[in-house]
């Protein structure tokens, strides 16, 4: 067996950091999930509107997030915050913020797009039917729409969760940073750490997305 | 219809309100002067000033945390670190605790400059550029190029080498722009890492190894058969703490703490218990500065 530096990971209470750097990063991904999930079917909702106005600044805000890479929006609401408004917000604080406009945005034209890929004779024949307004969309359109918005969903969902490695940028302590920090603070006594610790890194990550994909996988079959 | 439209004018509202109650969650270091807004933002001061801080009772310090030895975490998760001693040392003179902040080399004077931080100690080259965008105290280290060579045949000078013998550089690295611009006669094996340039030097390419100067000290006492021939070349640049701009009182009192520290020798005793294990004893002269005025 190649030598992987793994003895780094059992110094001190290591192991233990590694697991709080894990849980400060899917701790900032699952609230952000959480809160843009359903912010995010709202937008897409409006984003269908025939509104101009609506219409305008809704895609105003999606590209707008979308043309930011995350390490600018990081810093914008870091950084920017403060030189502009004064406001000293926490490192995971801005993250949040950042993780829920942009997984608000992505989500928004994700059902968006999911909506307006409904036949229009779904509405009609529901219409024709004599559902409501609100009846068509809760019993038709939303149950077809959700199985579409499946598997896009969970691929924004672990996008996020792995996108959380850039807020070291922004001084929180998150698995990666833990990680750098345990490999450089052995880098005389153990010069192989990275492999090791990397690889550790890449199971913790497999077990925080897998069951999002594996019960995304499950659902998808049930409505099948 | 209706029934939708009051639904997303909720739905909206409710958004709204979650971003309002998200962004303000931290809202309570506001500098901004609310009740006179004539001053505007400009006029109170993002840093915390001496005072301020001792008030508070606890300072900001950026350090690195995986910069061994400089700063790092330990295995319990502990700051240590030739840098992290000293800030240590800084807290205790003042009587605050630290709390000490990861940074990044990127992202250094947007912490100052935001007021994130009250001290940068996260080896921190003094440059005109940076001086443009915060205030350096006086220097606590040197930083230079060094040149590392095998035993057999050891560079002593740059000018007595070969006009065959090649020197190995990291592309992007000051040893490159350095070397270049000063003996553009010298021939360069450039490499894109230090992965693949300590593996060709090990394997006979070159007739030197150009880096900082901590870089190769520290690679020839990890490996046996190569001296550090030229410890100290080019533009021998210092490594200073450094505050926002403008942040005079907690400037000065650094300055005048650091002179009482030089008298102390506390910077050649701080080396001996954070850098001579990656170091070695001999290079204390080098690499430490002490009492010397910015």
């Amino acid at each position: 067996m190649p030598d992987l530096g793994l003895e780094v990971l059992f110094k001190g209470s290591n192991f233990i950091r590694l697991l709080g750097g894990l849980f400060t990063a899917v701790k900032i991904s699952l609230v952000s999930i959480a809160v843009s999930i359903p912010l995010g079917i709202l937008l897409g909702i409006l984003m269908t509107r025939k509104n101009i106005a609506v219409r305008f600044f809704t895609k105003l805000y999606l590209e707008f997030i979308r043309i930011m890479p995350q390490l600018v929006l990081l810093f914008l609401v870091f950084f920017g915050t403060t030189r502009s408004m004064g406001w000293n917000l926490p490192g995971e604080g801005a993250s949040m913020i950042v993780f829920v406009l942009w997984g608000t945005a992505e989500m928004g034209d994700l059902v968006r797009g999911a909506l307006v890929s409904i036949p229009k004779h779904q509405y009609e024949s529901s219409q024709a039917l004599g559902f409501r307004r609100g009846q068509i969309y809760f019993y038709i359109i939303l149950p077809q729409t959700l199985r579409r918005l499946m598997p896009l969903s969970i691929n924004l969902i672990t996008r996020m969760i792995k996108t959380t490695s850039l807020i070291l940028m922004i001084g929180v302590v998150e698995v990666l940073k833990v990680g750098q920090q345990m490999i450089e603070a052995n880098r005389m006594t153990s010069p192989n750490a990275a492999f090791g610790v990397f690889f550790v890194i890449f199971i913790l990550y497999f077990i925080i997305c897998w069951p999002f994909s594996a019960a995304a996988g499950k659902l998808e079959k049930k409505w099948s | 219809m209706k029934n939708f439209k009051k639904w997303t004018g909720i739905g909206l509202a409710l958004a709204l309100a979650l971003t309002g109650s998200l962004a303000g969650c931290g809202n309570k270091a506001a500098v901004v002067d609310k009740e006179n807004p004539a001053k505007g933002t400009e006029s109170k001061e993002i840093f915390r000033t001496l005072d301020e801080i001792k008030e508070d009772g606890t300072i900001n310090i950026g350090v690195f945390s995986d910069k061994n030895p400089f700063g790092y975490v330990d295995e319990n998760g502990d700051y240590k670190g030739y840098d992290v001693y000293f800030a240590d040392r800084l807290a205790e003179d003042l009587g605050v605790k630290v709390n000490y902040v990861s940074t990044e080399a990127a992202n250094r004077i947007e912490y100052l400059q935001t007021g994130k931080v009250d001290m940068i100690l996260a080896n921190f080259t003094v440059t005109d550029e940076r001086r443009e965008e915060v205030d350096f105290a006086s220097p606590y280290m040197n930083v230079a190029l060094g040149v590392v060579s095998r035993n057999d045949n050891v560079v002593k000078s740059l000018d007595e080498l070969g006009a065959d013998d090649k020197i190995i550089v990291i592309s992007g690295t000051t040893a490159e722009t350095w070397l270049t611009r000063n003996y553009p006669d010298i021939l360069l094996q450039k490499f894109d890492s230090y992965a693949t340039a300590k593996e060709a030097f090990e394997n006979g390419t070159g007739i030197a190894w150009a880096n900082d100067n901590t870089e190769v000290i520290a690679f020839s006492l990890q490996n046996d058969g190569y001296t550090v021939g030229i410890p100290s070349l080019g533009s021998n640049d210092t490594i200073a703490p450094a505050v926002t701009k403008g942040n005079t009182t907690l400037l000065e009192w650094i300055n005048e703490d650091m002179e009482k520290l030089g008298k102390e020798q506390f910077f050649r005793k701080d080396y001996e218990e954070t850098l001579a294990g990656t170091y070695g004893d001999e290079y204390k002269d080098t690499l430490v500065v002490e009492g010397v005025q910015q």
